[in-house]
């Protein structure tokens, strides 16, 4: 039972784009995980091609497809064991702010370069003092003669260095209820005042340009305020059920490509006995096992995908989802390294680099923790 | 989104079953797990209300409704927390022995009945020596004239004391090659030389009347054979995949009421002055529970529908009767911790749903065994 409904645009879409990643990703990988970034060009070749904001409206460059394309997108670049071409965060997560709040000049002078790979763009909501707890951000961002005065730094931003655009959260400082202090801000790369730090040295996803970004006395024009203000936590929340349901679609295909990859590992790898390693039971109920939870994770992901794209209101589901998924990519993972043994410590072996990236899925999009919290609430716990 | 199409006639079979189970089943469950087994009248009952093998055609007495029904039927079922009345084994595990395989006389003869809840069926493939492996099985049945001639014993069999009609697996002692040795025949209750046992004491299922079954030279007419002489072995395998469903769907809606039940009690109960339910720890455990009853459902009711389009999902089903089966135990686990000492009494439902729960990860199939199942279609 086919759950999603691809029609015959999807499965072309998926057909080009994997394609493209073996052309124009794969090769490159070692070379942007020791860069700590990926290439510019990349991102540019991506959008040329059509496979950044699938979503988008064709009058703004995108192919007007529906949140599939963008589940097709996530999958195919975790086929591709890297985690930093951070498209999907651009096409899937960011994007979509401008697109539903931002007005139609924001729309004309953004969303085509974001389409066309001109424009990277980046979120930035996390601080150092405030991750789970946004609404204890300390950015402000205060009117001044018709301008906008930003003042504070955010971490842990992804695209941080490469991003052409970064869509700021950030306080009124009058306002006291920290809920209703939230703006969001279109901010370009160059704006005076606005710094971008180092890649930061993660532990996993290295080609990731993570960054931090300062904003010191950076003046903005007051009409590059996204949405209302003061709506900036209420967008944030509505936002991310989409940026969950993408972190649970990573969580799941990356499961996937581990599992596979190590399935493979084993029918073609023999012990000492000359017996391939799949022919061990022990071997075989482990993967088995993981195969089991990799097909109870598709299939619940799967049905959220056509609930999200029908509208529905899933944030529970979408909250367990982003949780056992992420922790289902940690456990095959973990589970996988453990069968493949001594060439499983090596760099050059594939699940090294995504043990390490799918560590921290858990933290990122809120922690799984707070998937829990919430999860708990809508359920009236 | 539904994955399941259910139509008006499943809501009203739904209603109709629940207030079913209601008057007719609920006041008497603690009754009959002090029985060790149901009384006759309740398939009775059962079987006039029309939820008996609901999926059988309407000249048999059934419905002709579909595996939809099936899993109504659990999950109503599973509300009254005895399995005693098993009749998801019955409906949906034997009585498809005979419709696929029976012949038009084997059918006309014993299928109203097993709709009207005169007839109730077991089927008797384990023995003492032979669970897994039931190639391994000794019983024998031997031709002589028009009559076949069984001898052996059977063991946890349930419905086994109380049933009229056995769909029995044994061997032609005569043929070397296991697999095509073994044949299905019908044996039914009274026939001279087939006695059952008493039930067996078990660690859950009280209700249930499991027993053994014995067979000393019990001979039966040679058209008692179900299906082709030798073909027994596959037609086992053939219907097994229905009865891991079955399985996966009981460890599903087990967990599902244990996570309702627990999720209540941690509502209503109150420790240092506010709920549970309002403690983070706890919370985080109901949700993860939940979650993975979430996941389980999903993935049956996938099944389900590709069961009911005649996909060949048996790597699928292996893989859910093991997981859910797996599942309803830990929750029942969970459940218990949560409740903490109330749940250690027997007049806590979690403490017979544990026990419940239990055994699901052996019959059927061992839940090791669905995973070698899978590992060899998975071409491992
Ligand atoms: C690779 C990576 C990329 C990222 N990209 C971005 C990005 O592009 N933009 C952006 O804005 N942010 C980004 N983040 C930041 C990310 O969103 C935060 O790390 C996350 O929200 C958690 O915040 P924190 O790390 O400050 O943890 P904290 O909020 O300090 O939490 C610390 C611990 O306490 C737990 N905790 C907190 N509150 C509760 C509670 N109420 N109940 C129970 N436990 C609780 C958490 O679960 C966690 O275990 C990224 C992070 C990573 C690792
Ligand atoms: C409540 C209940 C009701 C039942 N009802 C019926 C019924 O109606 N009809 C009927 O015919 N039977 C019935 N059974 C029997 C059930 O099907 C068997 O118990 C089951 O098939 C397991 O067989 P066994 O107990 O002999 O275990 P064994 O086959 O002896 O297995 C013992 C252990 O070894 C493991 N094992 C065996 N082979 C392998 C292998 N190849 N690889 C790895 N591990 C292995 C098993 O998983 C198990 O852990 C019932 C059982 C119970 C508990």
């Amino acid at each position: 039972m086919d759950i999603l409904h691809y029609t015959e645009a999807h499965h072309d879409f998926r057909k080009r784009l994997r394609a493209f990643m073996d052309r124009e990703v794969v090769p490159h990988i070692d070379q942007w995980e020791a860069d700590q970034g990926v290439s510019r060009e990349v991102w540019r070749k991506m959008g040329r091609a059509g496979f950044l904001c699938p979503t988008l409206p064709t009058a703004y460059g995108g192919l007007g497809g529906d949140f599939r394309f963008s589940v097709i997108g996530i999958e195919e670049i975790s086929r591709t064991n890297h985690g930093g071409l951070g498209a999907p965060l651009h096409s899937d997560i960011v994007v979509p702010y401008i697109m539903s709040y931002g007005n139609d000049v924001q729309k004309q002078t953004y969303l085509p370069g974001c389409a066309a790979g001109d424009i990277v763009t980046a979120v930035a909501m996390t601080e150092p003092g405030a991750g789970s707890d946004l609404s204890s951000m300390t950015t402000t961002a205060e009117e001044d003669r018709g301008q906008l005065v930003i003042n504070g730094v955010k971490t842990f931003i992804s695209n941080g260095i490469l991003c052409d655009l970064a869509i700021v959260a950030a306080k009124d400082p009058h306002e006291t209820n920290p809920h209703q202090a939230i703006s969001l801000y279109l901010i370009e790369d160059g704006t005076p005042g606005f710094q971008k730090g180092r890649p930061l040295d993660k532990m996993g996803l290295h080609s990731q340009d993570t960054a931090e970004l300062f904003f010191s006395n950076c003046r903005i024009p007051a009409e590059n305020r996204l949405g209302e203000k003061g709506m900036g936590f209420l967008m944030l929340m509505d936002k991310l059920q989409q940026e969950r349901l993408v972190t649970a679609v990573m969580g799941i295909s990356v499961a996937e490509v581990m599992l596979e990859w190590t399935m493979r590992h084993c029918k073609k790898t023999t012990t000492s006995a000359g017996r391939p390693l799949s022919r061990s039971q022990a071997v075989q109920f482990a993967l088995v096992e993981m195969a089991t939870e990799v097909n109870l994770g598709r299939t619940f992901v799967d049905k959220l995908v056509v609930e999200h794209v029908a509208g529905n209101n899933v944030i529970v589901e979408t909250s367990m989802a982003k949780y056992w998924c992420t922790e289902l990519g940690k456990r095959v993972a973990d589970r996988c390294l453990d069968l493949v043994g001594d060439y499983g410590g090596l760099e050059q072996c594939p699940l090294v680099r995504g043990f390490r990236d799918v560590r921290v899925m858990s933290i990122f999009a809120g922690t799984n923790e707070i998937m829990k919290g919430i999860a708990a609430k809508f359920m009236g716990l | 989104m539904d994955i399941l199409t259910y139509t008006e006639a499943h809501h009203r079979f739904r209603d109709r079953l629940r207030e079913f189970c209601e008057t007719e089943i609920m006041p008497h469950v603690d009754q009959w797990e002090n029985d060790h087994i149901v009384p006759r009248k309740i398939w009775q009952k059962m079987g006039h209300g029309g939820f008996l093998c609901p999926t059988l055609p309407a000249a048999y007495g059934g419905i002709e409704g579909d595996f939809i029904h099936c899993l109504i039927v659990t999950e109503e079922l599973s509300r009254t927390m005895q399995t005693g009345l098993a009749a998801g084994l019955h409906s949906d595990v034997v009585v498809p022995y005979i419709e696929s395989f029976g012949s038009d006389e084997q059918k006309r003869k014993y299928l109203p009945g097993c709709v009207s809840g005169d007839c109730i069926t077991a089927v008797a493939m384990t023995e003492p020596g032979a669970g897994s492996d039931v190639a391994g099985m000794q019983t024998t049945a031997v031709e002589d004239g028009d009559a076949v001639v069984l001898n052996g014993s059977k063991t946890f069999i349930s419905n086994g004391v109380i049933c009229d009609l056995v769909v029995l697996a044994a061997k032609d002692p005569a043929v070397e090659n296991k697999h095509q040795a073994v044949s299905l025949y019908v044996v039914e209750a009274g026939t001279p030389g087939f006695e059952k046992g008493t039930q067996l004491e078990k660690m859950g299922w009280h209700s249930q009347d499991t027993a053994e079954l014995f067979f000393t030279n019990c001979r039966i007419p040679k058209h008692n054979r179900l299906g082709e002489k030798g073909a027994g072995f596959f037609m086992l395998m053939g219907k097994l995949q229905q009865e891991r469903l079955v399985c996966c769907m009981g460890g599903v809606v087990a967990a599902e009421r244990i996570l309702e039940y627990t999720t209540a009690h941690c509502r209503r109960t109150t420790a240092g002055g506010k709920p549970l339910s309002k403690s983070q720890a706890v919370q985080f455990a109901l949700v993860e529970m939940a979650t993975e009853a979430k996941l389980g459902r999903t993935f049956m009711e996938k099944l389900i529908a590709e069961h009911m389009a005649g996909e060949n999902i048996i790597v699928e089903t292996s893989m859910a009767k093991y997981w859910a089966t797996d599942l309803a135990n830990r929750m029942a686990n969970r459940a218990l911790d949560i409740v903490g000492e109330d749940g250690a009494r027997e007049s806590c439902l979690l403490t017979r749903a544990l026990r419940d729960a239990r055994v699901m990860s052996i019959f059927a199939g061992t839940n090791e065994i669905m995973k070698g199942i899978a590992a060899k279609f998975m071409g491992l």
